[in-house]
């Protein structure tokens, strides 16, 4: 038999769990030496199909090869030694260690019990040489940039000899800049003979870097496709089934009053002495969508904390339609009308061991409709209340009001959330990157529900760090860069290059409120 | 597809649980064996028997009262420790909420002369002041439930023989007799004697206490301040996030919970049917029992009823072993190995799912085989 061409090949996969198919019959066939990516909506199964390649699952049916050889994947160290390595969208790095001991942990070279690290600095040395990772081996990660602990994360694997690299998602967290900078790093990974398998939603990105992209949807396999005999219109119609609309149609804005206007907000940081925001003054009027834009960490967590009162602040003033909430409660603030779709629904938006119909009175359960007098919890009302958003809003789950809100998708715990959210009826909607991780479908969605919001005369805030969000969603851009907003764009006048300018901090304005 | 009633989760608890006690059985068994072969199976019936020892009706039930009596301060304090676990807290304090609890009920019945109501009210408002303090230091102060529980447990300890040293019999370390001293303070028995062929130690203490446990039940599953309770304990966080005073619900919870543990004290006081020592040096083991308790019981306020009633069954039973082929200590021993099997609930339900996903696994397999050989015939 001739020697196969492809280096991992994951035949037939079945994997059933109760009440759904996660992956139904999926094939993927990752040639040596190519950037393959694996394109799906959320929940179409690519997570499930990466946790049998990694024998964190075993699926009822279908086969592993390498190299043409079947294997057995028991558990992630089979995977290891059969060379799959991965780069998870959050980095498993120890912040208070060094690249290098990051680099070599669990795998240390030693001599009779003692670290050997003079060898190891010289292999990651040369490796991080030869395939243009820049990193400082003996920086402390929590010292370093979002895109060289990414580089470590990179080095990890090579260190370990992988042949077979997965990134998942791994351009979320970087700047134009970083991104240009990785697809080119992965070039270099495919030319020296590693396969990548690359995992996104971003169509742009898997058009400019992959060989061929496989397309999930729904547990099913669609279909694979060389990139250079495909469009991103394909692609996306591909992956939803149907055609998307990538622009977000929306009239023009006809703002009204103003319903947010903050002052000289300043927050403390968690995470270091200097304050996380700094002298913040914006308004956001009804019937328009604002949008924060940034880079990751530049204090947009921290302001929204401020904002819905999770944090206190250190100076400066915030009213709500007139009226002062600087020092309200956080229910205040939540009563008075304002809406919160958070940053990290796991931390904040869901209670994950709560069922769905649970979550959807998470803000509400206390007002009369869902609480007798004596304190009761009205099951009836509540059921019914999160029949009709679930319904009204297309959040699916496997039983409906009683899932236990763990178990569902990612894209659909955030459109429960959203469903929660929007259904208060706020009169300023604070939504914190809504789309974070989602796919194209739920996007649309979800950006249409944020536009219909100022349609209906609401105040939006959002707040983005993906580029394409940025300049589509909103009617006016603030970019905040270290604590403060160094400028205010116009979407239809700018560019995404004048907005990574301001991002990075290369570009300023004095900015009035 | 079938459903596999192994999956619900209510039948795993009950089964885990009674894997827990036949093993503690068996290792006990096991135990008595090695130390004395030709009187084990004897003393383990014994111990399982406990008060069925006895031939007579009478005899039977009389005994079977005394087994409730501590019964009831045993439910309190797995309430105690269940209730805080929903919330996400590990109360290792009831064993010192259950001796402030003592305290306070001895203190304001033999010094004080006041009668039972207004001791129990008393135990109560000390118990949840006690509770309370860990609440607070874990809120504000961010100082984990377990350590200061443990630190509180010894403070009340010796806080509680300095102030019961006041109402000490003079010859013995004992306090003084309720039943002779400060009858007014002896929970009434509302019948509950004549039931148990006179026993007057049975109190309204034993259906007060299950009917707090169906209460804490329905506070936890059908009221707004159990949902607030539980979100807080699954994920501070979203609570915070959901405008509920998280600090305040954490206070409260152990609030509450110091104050069942306190009544476990009362419970048990307040029957005459033990006096304090004032001379101990080590916490009482009732509280420390209690999560054994809570734990065998499913972490559920029901299934703490019938764990509670099985320890204190199991712990009295000791005292039937016979003693001239083993030595005293034998019972404690025995109760102790049960006891301590109890606790391995979680572990045993763990095992049970893994086994469970392994033979679905397998099905799986077998099942793939067939059809594989199905379509062998269609071809492709």
């Amino acid at each position: 038999m001739a020697e196969t061409q492809y280096a991992i090949e994951m035949l037939n996969i079945t994997k059933k769990f109760p009440g759904i198919i996660a992956n139904d019959n999926i094939t993927l066939q990752l040639k040596k030496g190519e950037i393959h990516a694996l394109l799906g909506e959320n929940g179409a199964g690519k997570s499930t199909l990466m946790s049998v390649l990694f024998g964190l699952y075993q699926p009822e049916e279908g086969v592993i090869k390498k190299n043409g050889q079947v294997v057995s994947i028991k558990d992630p160290n089979d995977a290891n030694d059969l060379g799959i390595g991965m780069v998870h969208q959050h980095f498993k790095l120890v912040e208070c260690f060094t690249v290098l001991d990051n680099i070599i942990m669990g795998v240390e070279p030693t001599k009779h019990g003692f670290l050997q690290k003079k060898e190891a600095r010289e292999k990651v040395l040369a490796l991080s040489e030869k395939y243009g990772l820049q990193v400082d081996p003996d920086a402390l990660i929590e010292d370093i940039t979002v895109g060289m602990q990414q580089r470590t994360e990179i080095l990890k694997m090579l260190y370990r000899d992988n042949e077979i690299l997965i990134f998942d998602e791994p351009t979320a967290v970087l700047t134009p800049q970083e991104i240009e900078e990785l697809m080119q790093i992965m070039k270099n990974l495919a030319a020296e003979g590693k396969s990548i398998l690359f995992i996104s939603h971003k169509l742009a990105e898997i058009m400019a870097v992959a060989d061929r992209c496989s397309v999930l949807r729904k547990g099913k396999y669609i279909g694979t496709v060389e990139t250079k005999n495909t469009t991103m219109e394909e692609l996306s119609a591909m992956m939803v089934g149907r055609n998307v609309n990538f622009h977000v149609e929306k009239k023009p804005s006809t703002p009204g009053d103003v319903v947010l206007d903050v002052k000289g907000m300043t927050v403390a940081s968690k995470v270091h002495k200097n304050n996380a925001v700094k002298n913040v003054s914006l308004q956001v009027r009804r019937g328009e969508i604002v949008c924060i834009a940034g880079i990751d960490g530049n204090g947009q967590t921290e302001f929204v904390y401020g904002l819905t009162g999770l944090e206190p602040l250190v100076s400066g003033s915030i009213a709500l339609c007139g009226q002062d909430i600087t020092h309200a409660s956080i229910r205040k603030r939540s009563t008075s009308g304002m809406s919160h779709i958070p940053e990290d629904r796991h931390k904040h938006g869901l209670v994950l061991d709560y069922t769905l119909e649970d979550n959807m009175v998470l803000q509400r359960y206390f007002e009369p409709e869902f609480t007798s007098k004596a304190g009761f919890l009205k099951r009836g009302p509540i059921r019914e209340y999160a029949e009709k958003l679930i319904e009204q809003y297309d959040v699916r789950s496997g039983q409906g009001p009683v899932t236990i809100a763990r178990s569902m998708s990612g894209g659909n715990q955030q459109k429960a959330i959203v469903a929660r959210e929007i259904d208060k009826d706020p009169e300023l909607l604070v939504a914190v990157q809504p789309t974070r991780g989602l796919d194209v479908g739920a996007i649309e969605y979800i950006h249409k529900q944020l536009v219909a919001q100022r349609d209906a005369g609401k105040a939006v805030l959002l707040v983005s760090l993906e580029l394409d969000e940025v300049m589509d969603v909103p009617d006016r851009i603030l970019v905040m860069y270290e604590g403060e907003i160094v400028g205010e764009l116009d979407p239809k006048k700018t560019t995404q290059e004048e907005l990574g300018l301001y991002m990075a901090g290369a570009k300023r304005d004095e900015v009035s409120p | 597809m079938k459903k596999n009633i192994w999956k619900n989760p209510a039948v795993q608890a009950l089964v885990a649980s009674l894997i827990c006690i036949v093993l503690g059985l068996l290792i006990g068994y096991i135990v008595l064996l090695f130390i004395n072969p030709s009187g084990a199976g004897e003393a383990i019936v014994s111990v399982v028997k406990n008060f069925l020892n006895y031939s007579k009706t009478n005899l039977r039930l009389k005994n079977l009262g005394n087994t409730l009596v501590k019964t009831a301060p045993l439910l309190m304090c797995s309430l105690s420790v269940l209730f805080a676990y929903k919330v996400g807290l590990f109360n290792i304090g009831a064993a010192g909420q259950f001796v402030v609890g003592s305290c306070a009920c001895l203190i304001s019945s033999l010094g004080w002369g006041w009668s039972w109501l207004p001791c129990l009210l008393f135990t109560v408002l000390v118990g949840a002041v006690y509770g309370a303090i860990v609440g607070l230091l874990k809120s504000y102060c961010n100082v984990n439930e377990v350590i200061s529980g443990i630190m509180l447990n010894w403070i009340g300890l010796y806080t509680t023989n300095m102030i019961l040293n006041t109402v000490k019999e003079p010859t013995s370390p004992y306090t003084l007799h309720m039943a002779s001293e400060a009858p007014q303070a002896l929970l009434p028995s509302l019948g509950m004697a004549k039931l148990f062929s006179g026993n007057k130690y049975v109190t309204i203490a034993v259906p007060l206490a299950i009917i707090l446990a169906v209460v804490i039940m329905v506070l936890l599953d059908k009221t707004k301040l159990g949902y607030e309770l539980k979100a807080t304990g699954n994920n501070k966080n979203a609570a915070k996030y959901a405008g509920m005073a998280e600090k305040r619900n954490i206070i409260l919870t152990l609030a509450i919970a110091g104050a069942l543990a306190a009544l476990g004290g009362a419970f048990l006081y307040q029957t005459d049917y033990e006096q304090w020592s004032v001379t101990q040096s080590s916490v009482p083991g009732m509280g420390f029992n209690g999560i054994a308790a809570a734990f065998l019981g499913g972490l559920h306020p029901v299934g703490a009823i019938f764990s509670s009633y099985f320890i204190q069954h199991i712990t009295n039973g000791g005292a039937y072993v016979d003693l001239t082929k083993y030595s005293s200590q034998i019972s404690d021993l025995i109760s102790s190995i049960i006891i301590y099997l109890c606790g391995f609930v979680l572990f045993i339900k763990y095992a049970m799912n893994k086994s469970i996903a392994k033979r679905e696994e397998k099905q799986a397999q077998q099942g793939k085989l067939a059809s594989d050989t199905e379509k062998g015939g269609g071809g492709k």
